[in-house]
């Protein structure tokens, strides 16, 4: 598997920022499944997965990076919600929100595969 | 102070680094620049968009040109 490719856009031409996506990459098969979706976003070129920790631990670079996002897409495995409420509490507003257990994908009873990755993408890009 | 522009060289690099210069003038600073155009060394701040602003170590903005009475207080 190919590493993600995390890049960098000049905004010259465009005032649009870039479509940012964090995903709670959680311990359980769910938090696996919404990594996995969202590195392949990045890697497709819908959206560019940014890291949910420079969140928590208000990195600059990363906080005014998803400041100066057009979207963001928040994936959260579980009913927990920790990458919305992280975004939350960091004050970012106009978060769109991705709940993979409300897709049928139950913690602790999901396999992470091409199909149920697939599956995410399609319901994530609707968001992006 | 060490201030930091972030970016390839194009025109909002340009606009930002001479913003910051005439603020840190108007402010009376004493401010060391450095323009970064290497890639791997603009995302190693974490940046994701360009322009961006670093303030000893801290980034202060992306994606954007501050105005001059905006840069001062990223400044101060």
């Amino acid at each position: 598997m190919s590493a993600t490719q995390i890049g960098c856009s000049c905004s010259c031409g465009s005032d649009a920022g870039p479509k940012i996506l964090f995903a709670c990459s959680g311990c359980a098969d769910v938090g696996e499944l919404a990594d996995q979706a969202a590195r392949q976003l990045t890697r497709d070129g819908a959206g560019r997965m940014a890291c949910l920790a420079g969140i928590s631990g208000r990195v600059s670079g990363i906080v005014k990076s998803a400041e100066a996002a057009s979207v963001i897409l928040a994936i959260d495995g579980c009913a927990l919600d920790c990458t919305r409420k992280t975004l939350e509490i960091a004050g970012l507003p106009r978060v769109n929100h991705l709940r993979l257990s409300d897709l049928g994908f139950q913690k602790g009873a999901t396999e992470v595969t091409a199909v149920s990755i697939a599956a995410v993408i399609d319901k994530a890009k609707l968001l992006l | 102070m060490k201030i930091q522009i972030l970016g390839p060289g194009c025109a909002k690099c340009t606009r930002l680094m001479a913003t910051a210069e005439t603020a840190a003038k108007e402010l009376g600073l004493d401010c060391e620049f450095e323009k970064i155009s290497d890639i791997n060394q603009i995302m190693s701040f974490g940046v994701m968009m360009t322009p961006g602003l670093v303030v000893d170590g801290e980034v202060k903005s992306v994606g954007k040109v501050p105005s001059v009475e905006e840069m001062k207080k990223l400044l101060q």
